[in-house]
């Protein structure tokens, strides 16, 4: 029983940041637009959120900076890719190359730092027993992220914003020609998606190690994509998808570990296989996505191009 | 951002600038001997690079007079390294210390193009006419760890984190769990290898996990403190690795293994100055105080600091070395018969784990 | 006063060679402003990350070696980018590419010369190729995105390699660091300048971007690439099967990618280990993007960003950057040259509003 309670734990820490950047890129990519500087942006939270807790003292001004420095950069993407029509998927490598090194350049004076932590959300006596641990024992940042998979998904389906949202992504012409704005619509959805981004980033930073070190999300952006494709756009699937990711690499430490034994055949299995599967199981399921529906449904269908509207 | 798998926080290359002299360079450097350092990592990693940074110092300070150092960090361990060893030879350095295993051939090659330039390699097993290769004894240090992680393991559980299966993380595995075998016969380790150097969130899902198969120590063979954070939230115990890294978790961290490189640096660059230098072969260890045991945490009860103190005592007069006989492998054959002592060619490719090493790998 | 902008009738030859130029002097000036403002002398970093690389003589070669393979790959890209199909796995390419003519390396063990040596890099070009062609059927077959698919194929191709290189290639006598075993002295690349570093790779790569030119404006096959990409209806019309100009840019595209890795590993590295991807794919996207998809242009730009690596190495030392500090230099350069764009489709007027001053429209 302690055995998989703590395994939860150590899931939810691995799921946690790529649910949060994953859940701000489903909501950009259901506006039409596809940011690929996902890395980028959470290096930049990382960064930022790290720093706004050293000068502040305070890790929830800490995050609130980490998600307005994610929304900066997701703005400047925006800007290029919306206000000037710019290649996207150029513009997001670009953002990517540019927060790494500007994240790796304000960090020069971080390296080495130490921050204060979150405090639990609820009384420290709840979390004492492990089993109630498991529900209360986290940082408030996995309880947000638990909190938007909700609110993201309530808002696409059920919201006349999130309506909206999903038409400009579906038809931004006819989204144009309704009276929507299609540019307010997507500048507000990758904004967005930059402080989730921003957010996840500073989860590494703050809560997992709280330190600096240049790249330390260690690729986890590129993952944070492969979620969005691998839950087929939708924000409850994401979370499973979060959640399949974390089990995965809890699994391949066990089995190297000689954790467990109904796992003791996967020690025989390359762990580079294990590494891959994310992105196998995601060029799968976007097929079967592709196969099952040309038009994609789910696929926003202006997704990655230009608005052009005729005037 | 496709860097995922290098050794510390590093990223393309770095080099050298001889077009323009050195910002603040003195005036009268051309007349001092120029000694280049090429780093793996920033010389703000707390770990590796750090420690080859703090040798360097160690050389300004000493011989400051007479030499003038330079430094490249974050040099890729890849044939980028090449034109910034050659451009530190082209800006007249007279002895270049390559600071990384993955600078080996580079190092080589770069040699044989300036015959009159001496070069340093660290860890590597490739010499020249005008190419030395020096190693440090981390695992005279890991001896040190296991011997208090035998004495204080309440499990018996011992978790090891590493990078890849090289020699010098075989050694410290082995090192570690032989000598927590000398205090408790029934330790056992479990091992990770994350294959990478640094992932600061694999290394903590890693830690987590290590300490759910009941480890409680976990000792750390990759460069970020995340495990020690880890440990710290936990309240169990780990060792830094390569610096003391008590200030990122005050309570969990026993004592570390601190490379000290200064020394040797000192020595080798004295030599250059007195046209003494030749190549050599160099393995130093606890004994010329290349490795260095960190201040003991409170934690660490007296008997068991008088422990960790004599095996140090021991290796520093040469009465004792972990790797001597009988020494079993994982699957219980006996590799090194009683009383015989592996030799250093033996331990410089040593591709096995000894028994109670539990993980596949 | 408000901008309105017209759209041209043809794109502005002008301004198609203006705009990058300005947007690296642009890059250059905002860096020194934003770099003053970190508190880091930013002049100095300019001029080192700009300007040393081409004043010293002896950096020239690290330009020309780290400039073929962005060149090579923006090449191919260019291809697809222009009939608006999206390889941006290029990394994943090249990283097969090598690890196809490190295979040939290692079967042909100690034979060498240039049948090997050619063989090598016809592998390359296969295996990049070969994986390129997983999206291009994906996309064909069932319609999925190959944006997608081919930037997931990378992180599968880092992971093979990471396989190889610490598995079954590993260097026996290697100690057991993940990397495989250098090449014979006879199965590299020749040096065409005998004490430096400048391979064969580099020639190849000064040679391309001309028959790419060719290629473009004087075959068919050119013009069916720039017709799918600029009116996919009339090509349609026209009788240019959507699918056959998918699998042409995407096979062009791996091959390219393919090639400049097996090159790089037979010029350059010798040995692969974990080292060896290092972004050139994904770099080379910018490249394709500065050269405006021409093959001349990707010639010049790989040549810029070439130096922004090996100037970003002088800055390392001089100013004490990190050197992930000259991406921020090449995003920058990728910022202005998408965003400047717009000078090359429209026309900007200004439009005096009703009670603002009025302001001369410049006209052109």
């Amino acid at each position: 029983m302690d055995f998989l309670i703590a395994a939860i734990i150590t899931i939810v820490g691995i799921s946690t940041p790529i649910l949060l950047a994953g859940l701000g890129e489903l909501v950009v990519e259901k506006s039409g637009v596809l940011n690929l500087g996902v890395e980028g942006m959470m290096l930049v939270g990382a960064i930022a959120g790290f720093a706004a807790t050293v000068l502040t003292g305070n890790p929830w001004l800490g995050v609130i900076g980490a998600a307005v420095a994610g929304a900066l950069a997701a703005s400047l993407f925006g800007f290029f890719v919306l206000t000037l029509n710019s290649n996207q998927v150029a513009t997001g490598l670009a953002l990517t190359i540019f927060g790494t090194g500007l994240s790796s350049l304000i960090g020069l004076s971080f390296v080495g730092r130490i921050v204060p932590q979150f405090g639990s959300v609820f009384p420290p006596e709840l979390a004492r027993d492990p089993l109630l641990k498991v529900l209360f024992g986290y940082s408030p940042v996995v309880y947000f992220a638990l909190i938007m998979v909700f609110a993201v998904g309530w808002f696409l389906k059920s919201t006349r914003a999130g309506l909206i949202l999903r038409a400009v992504g579906e038809n931004d012409l006819s989204a144009h020609s309704i009276g929507y704005s299609v540019i307010g619509v997507r500048y507000a959805a990758v904004a967005f998606g930059g402080a989730m981004a921003g957010i996840g980033g500073a989860y590494f930073s703050m809560v997992i190690t709280p330190m600096w070190a240049e790249r330390m999300t260690a690729g986890r952006g590129w993952i944070a994509l492969a979620l969005v494709l691998f839950a087929g756009w939708r924000a409850g699937r994401l979370l499973v998808g979060a959640i399949f990711f974390g089990v995965l690499m809890w699994m391949e430490l066990n089995a190297k570990a000689g954790g467990l034994s109904f796992l003791s055949f996967a020690q025989y299995i390359p762990s580079q296989f294990w590494a891959a599967m994310p992105y196998l199981m995601t060029v799968v399921v976007l097929t079967l996505i592709s196969m099952r529906d040309r038009v994609g449904l789910n696929a926003p269908a202006c997704l990655g191009k230009p608005f052009l509207p005729a005037t | 951002m496709a860097n995922l798998n290098r050794r510390h926080f590093i990223a393309a290359a770095g080099a050298a600038a001889a077009a323009v002299p050195l910002a603040g360079g003195t005036a009268f450097a051309q007349e001092k001997i120029k000694i280049g350092f090429i780093f793996l990592g920033p010389i703000g990693d707390y770990g590796w690079t750090w420690a080859h940074n703090k040798g360097r110092e160690a050389v300004d300070a000493a011989l400051g007079d007479k030499v003038e150092t330079i430094y490249v960090e974050n040099v890729a361990e890849d044939a980028s390294a090449i034109p910034l060893i050659r451009d530190l030879a082209q800006q007249g350095c007279k002895l270049i210390f390559t600071t990384s295993y993955g600078y080996m051939d580079q190092t080589i090659t770069v040699a044989a193009e300036f015959p009159d330039v001496k070069f340093e390699h660290c860890t590597g097993f490739k010499r020249a006419d005008n190419v030395s290769t020096y190693n440090s004894k981390f695992h005279e240090g890991r001896a040190v760890l296991g011997t208090i992680s035998g004495k204080l393991s309440k499990s018996g559980t011992l978790g090891y984190l590493g990078s890849y299966k090289v020699p010098e993380v075989v050694l410290g595995v082995n090192s570690f769990l032989l000598s927590a075998q000398k205090q408790n016969p029934d330790a056992k380790l479990k091992l990770v290898f994350i294959d990478s150097w640094f992932d600061p969130p694999k290394e903590a899902a890693a830690t987590e996990t290590l300490i759910n198969l009941g480890c409680d120590i976990v000792t750390t063979h990759t460069d970020s403190p995340a495990a020690l954070q880890i440990l710290e939230q936990k309240g169990l115990y780990g060792f830094g690795q390569g610096a003391d890294m008590s200030s990122f978790a005050p309570n969990a961290h026993l004592t570390a293994i601190e490379d000290i490189w200064g020394p040797y640096y000192v020595e080798r660059v004295q030599a250059i100055v007195d046209g003494t230098w030749a190549s050599a072969d160099t393995w130093d260890g606890m004994k010329e105080g290349t490795v260095v045991i960190s201040p003991y945490n409170k934690a660490v009860p007296a008997d068991v600091v008088a422990l960790a103190d004599a095996v140090q005592a021991g290796y520093k007069d040469g009465t004792y070395d972990i790797f001597t006989g009988p020494i079993y492998d994982q699957d219980g054959n006996l590799k090194v018969e009683e009383g015989k002592v592996m030799t250093m060619a033996e331990l410089a490719v040593i591709d096995w784990f000894v028994k109670g090493v539990e993980s596949a790998a | 006063m408000r901008i309105k902008l017209e759209k041209r009738q043809e794109p502005s030859k002008l301004m198609q060679v203006v705009t990058p130029i300005a947007s690296v002097l642009l890059t250059m000036v905002v860096g020194v402003v934003v770099f003053d403002l970190l508190g880091i002398d930013g002049q100095r970093a300019v001029i080192d990350i700009f300007l040393t690389p081409l004043l010293a003589s002896y950096k020239w070669q690290d330009v020309a070696v780290k400039a073929a393979p962005l060149i090579i790959i923006a090449l191919g890209l260019s291809i697809g980018n222009r009939a608006n199909v999206w390889n941006i796995g290029a990394e994943g390419q090249y990283i097969i590419g090598a690890l196809c003519a490190s295979g040939v390396g290692i079967a042909a063990g100690t034979a060498g010369g240039p049948i090997i040596i050619i063989t090598m890099i016809l592998a390359g070009m296969l295996g990049g190729s070969a994986w390129a062609s997983v999206p291009a059927a994906l996309r064909t077959r069932f319609g999925v995105n190959e944006i997608l698919s081919s930037l997931m194929l990378t992180y599968v191709a880092l992971q093979v390699l990471s396989y190889l290189v610490g598995g079954p290639w590993k260097d026996p006598n290697g100690r057991n660091f993940p990397a495989t075993a250098p090449l014979q002295p006879d199965q590299t690349l020749p040096i065409l300048f005998s004490g430096t570093t400048v391979h064969l790779g580099v020639a190849i790569a000064v040679v391309l971007p001309f028959v790419f030119w060719l290629l473009m404006s004087r075959s068919v096959f050119g013009y069916q690439i720039r017709v799918v990409g600029s009116a996919p209806n009339a090509a349609r019309h026209g009788g240019f099967d959507g699918n056959q100009t998918v699998w042409l840019a995407m096979l062009i595209g791996g091959g390219m990618a393919g090639l400049a890795g097996a090159l790089e590993f037979a010029g350059s590295l010798k040995a692969i280990n974990l080292g060896f991807p290092s972004g050139y794919g994904f770099t080379a996207i910018i490249v394709s993007f500065l050269g405006r998809l021409h093959p001349i242009g990707c010639l010049i730009a790989g040549i810029v960003l070439a130096v922004t690596y090996v100037g970003g190495q002088v800055a390392q030392t001089t100013v004490h950057i990190p050197n992930a500090t000259a991406g921020i230099f090449q995003a920058m350069m990728l910022f202005f040259i998408l965003a400047s764009d717009i000078f090359v489709r429209y026309r900007v007027r200004f439009i005096p509003s009703a009670k603002a001053v009025v302001q001369p429209a410049p006209g052109e």
